[in-house]
């Protein structure tokens, strides 16, 4: 995947916010690089800075107290420098995004076909007629049963699984080359979520839409996922491929995050293993390493910041920011934390 | 709404009865009527009849338009057929500059939220809220009607007769009682609108790649004016119903408000009793017609 250009290539990316306590740096040096049809996840928890780095992307954090730096190249466009009226024309066309809350993204006073034949009709010039028989089409297409006569169903008459199906059914409408998708599963019921999950993978499929996937949970991404990106604090502490991630993870608050998924194929633990301690205040965050004040193994050298980079050998896209060397790593994270590190599938002789 | 309109008209009636208002048979047999002439008249009017048939002949009267007035002797109904045009003309006027202006004031206030010119609409907002109507329509004619003469010092012309005389005539009243309702308005649309704003449709519309304009009329505003609109619809109600007291005595407008006040001035029963009825059937129509309209506006509310 490598060896494509790439869909679009963030770099250095920082963003801080003005705020009466002082400035938050919600983002810091984040690069990633996205490639055509790529599944890419950006896993981290509550604060870490995963929902701002993407709505950065579509302008959407722009405003008086925001101060944005490094760039985010898509095409020839600078998103982060961009005008109002060229994001205008990237949102919703180019880049599309579907949100956490499919109760509360959905304006409630218009029918939700009229909210997807206005996108539709915000970038392409056609008829209303064209704009209601496409927009019937993509409902269909999402899985929303009798779309002929729900795109005439305010957002109040579906429930929350049918409502996020609309959402991806509008950010679809103008088949957007990126989907950008905010914990896009967080606020439905787990079976509602392998539903939406496995039609945000098939779209892919078909459609060869690139997508950015959110989530503060491995487990979601772990099937639908090509590559995962681990936010903590506002900084990348580790990327890779999914099977990089969660078989041979770098750094120690991926073995945390990975420690405490539940699992099925282990007997049950008396507790949840859980990170010890809080994400820092992104107020005053901690020198060097934001992961020292929570981290066991933490040493001397961690009050520097270590750099984003590739330390296994045999896998060059596989970066991670912790001084530990890889066999330190590798040998403490059995011991330290004990689950993790899933066995690798056994090669099965064709 | 029957029983609201029976109970407010039964509780009208008897504090009426209860006020020290001597008798109204003096008042109707003139200066120097004969004891004999008040006894016919108190006979022919039925004052010396019980309370509750009193009540029953005033009711029964003003549902067939018979109803006449103590101290003018006049037919209440045709009085009340007359006023209604004034204060017609005066309320929708007034609503609609007041819900404009609210609007865009509102709008632009809630954009510039923090800064200095929403600082100072705020305070203009509360100068508008603080000044009373009476003060401000004595001003403006005394000082743009009277002193001035643009505009003509009271009155009302009918609208059939002479359109612009009409719209003449009311531009005073309805700036003098808008201001009040502009104060109030624009600080609701205000608020409304800065809570609608960081509501996740809003984020969705903005990401759809709509305009500005698009998103903040058509997603925003629309949201937002829900529930002002309610209480636009109440307001309005009141006004018609003869609300505007204070403006259309001030004005000389002879609308609905200013004959209750006239008729609360000289104790006039008869008047009082329609006028209560008449201003209760429309807070009460209007209160409908917004339940109706927030239907329309809100689609949540249809099925339920």
């Amino acid at each position: 995947m490598s060896s494509t250009t790439p869909l679009l290539s963030v770099k250095d990316l920082a963003v801080s916010f003005a705020t009466e306590d002082g400035i938050v740096r919600a983002v810091d040096e984040v690069s990633y690089t996205l490639a055509p049809r790529e599944i890419l996840a950006i896993v981290g928890e509550s604060g870490s800075g995963k929902s701002v780095t993407v709505m950065t992307l579509m302008g959407l954090t722009r405003g008086v107290n925001a101060r944005f730096g490094g760039s985010a190249v898509f095409g020839s466009t600078d998103l982060l420098t961009a005008s109002e009226e060229e994001l205008q024309r990237i949102r919703g066309n180019d880049i599309a995004m579907i949100f956490q809350d499919p109760m509360t993204s959905l304006d409630p006073v218009y029918k939700i076909g009229d909210q997807i034949i206005e996108q539709i009709r915000a970038h392409e010039h056609v008829s209303k007629a064209v704009a209601r028989d496409r927009t019937i089409g993509l409902l269909d297409e999402v899985g929303i049963p009798r779309a002929r006569e729900r795109v005439d169903s305010y957002p109040h008459e579906l429930s929350g699984g049918m409502r996020q199906r609309v959402m991806i059914a509008m950010a679809l409408s103008c088949n957007p080359s990126i989907l950008i998708a905010d914990e896009p599963t967080t606020a439905l019921d787990v079976t509602i979520q392998a539903q939406i999950l496995e039609r945000i993978k098939q779209l892919r499929d078909s459609t060869d839409t690139a997508v950015i996937i959110v989530t503060h949970d491995l487990g979601v991404v772990a099937d639908i996922a090509d590559r995962i990106v681990v936010m903590y604090a506002g900084r990348i502490v580790e990327q890779g491929t999914v099977d990089e991630i969660f078989y041979d993870p770098q750094h120690p608050y991926t073995w945390g995050l990975l420690g405490s998924i539940t699992r099925l194929d282990r007997e049950r633990p008396r507790r949840l293993p859980s990170i010890p301690g809080s994400p820092p205040s992104l107020l005053d965050p901690p020198k060097g390493c934001h992961f020292r004040p929570r981290c066991p193994h933490e040493f001397d050298r961690c009050q520097e910041v270590p750099p984003l980079e590739a330390h296994v050998g045999e896998a060059p896209g596989h970066l991670d920011r912790c001084w530990l060397s890889t066999e330190e790593k590798r040998s403490r994270r059995e011991v330290g934390d004990g689950q993790i590190g899933l066995a690798r599938p056994q090669e099965t002789p064709a | 709404m029957i029983a609201v309109l029976f109970a407010i008209s039964v509780i009208t009636f008897a504090i009426f009865n209860v006020i020290p208002n001597g008798d109204p048979a003096f008042r109707l047999a003139g200066h120097s009527a004969t004891p004999a002439t008040i006894a016919t008249i108190r006979h022919e009017w039925g004052f010396d009849k019980p309370v509750y048939v009193q009540y029953e002949k005033t009711m029964e009267k003003i549902f067939n338009g018979t109803l006449i007035s103590y101290s003018t002797q006049t037919n209440v109904d045709t009085e009340i057929r007359h006023d209604i045009w004034p204060t017609i003309s005066l309320a929708v006027g007034a609503a609609l500059l007041w819900m404009f202006f609210a609007i865009c004031l509102g709008m632009y206030s809630a954009l510039k939220a923090g800064k200095i010119s929403d600082r100072f609409l705020t305070a203009l907002a509360l100068v508008g809220i603080s000044m009373p109507v009476f003060w401000v329509g004595a001003l403006l004619s005394y000082y743009l009607g009277f002193k001035a003469g643009i505009f003509p010092n009271g009155g009302y012309t009918s609208l059939t007769s002479n359109p612009v005389q009409w719209a003449w005539h009311l531009i005073l009243p309805w700036t003098a009682l808008s201001i009040l309702f502009i104060g109030v308005y624009s600080r609701l649309v205000r608020s409304s609108i800065l809570d609608t704003i960081n509501e996740d449709f809003v984020r969705t519309a903005r990401s759809k790649g709509l305009g500005q304009r698009q998103v903040l009329l058509k997603h925003v505003l629309r949201n937002s004016l829900i529930p002002v609109i309610s209480l636009w619809g109440l307001d309005f109600g009141a006004i018609i119903g003869g609300g505007a007291i204070v403006t259309e005595s001030v004005f000389n407008l002879g609308g609905v408000g200013q004959y209750a006040a006239n008729s609360i001035q000289s104790l006039d029963v008869p008047p009082v009793m329609a006028l209560t009825i008449f201003i209760a059937f429309f807070v009460v129509l209007f209160n409908t017609i917004v339940d109706i309209m927030y239907a329309w506006l809100d689609p949540r509310i249809r099925l339920s």
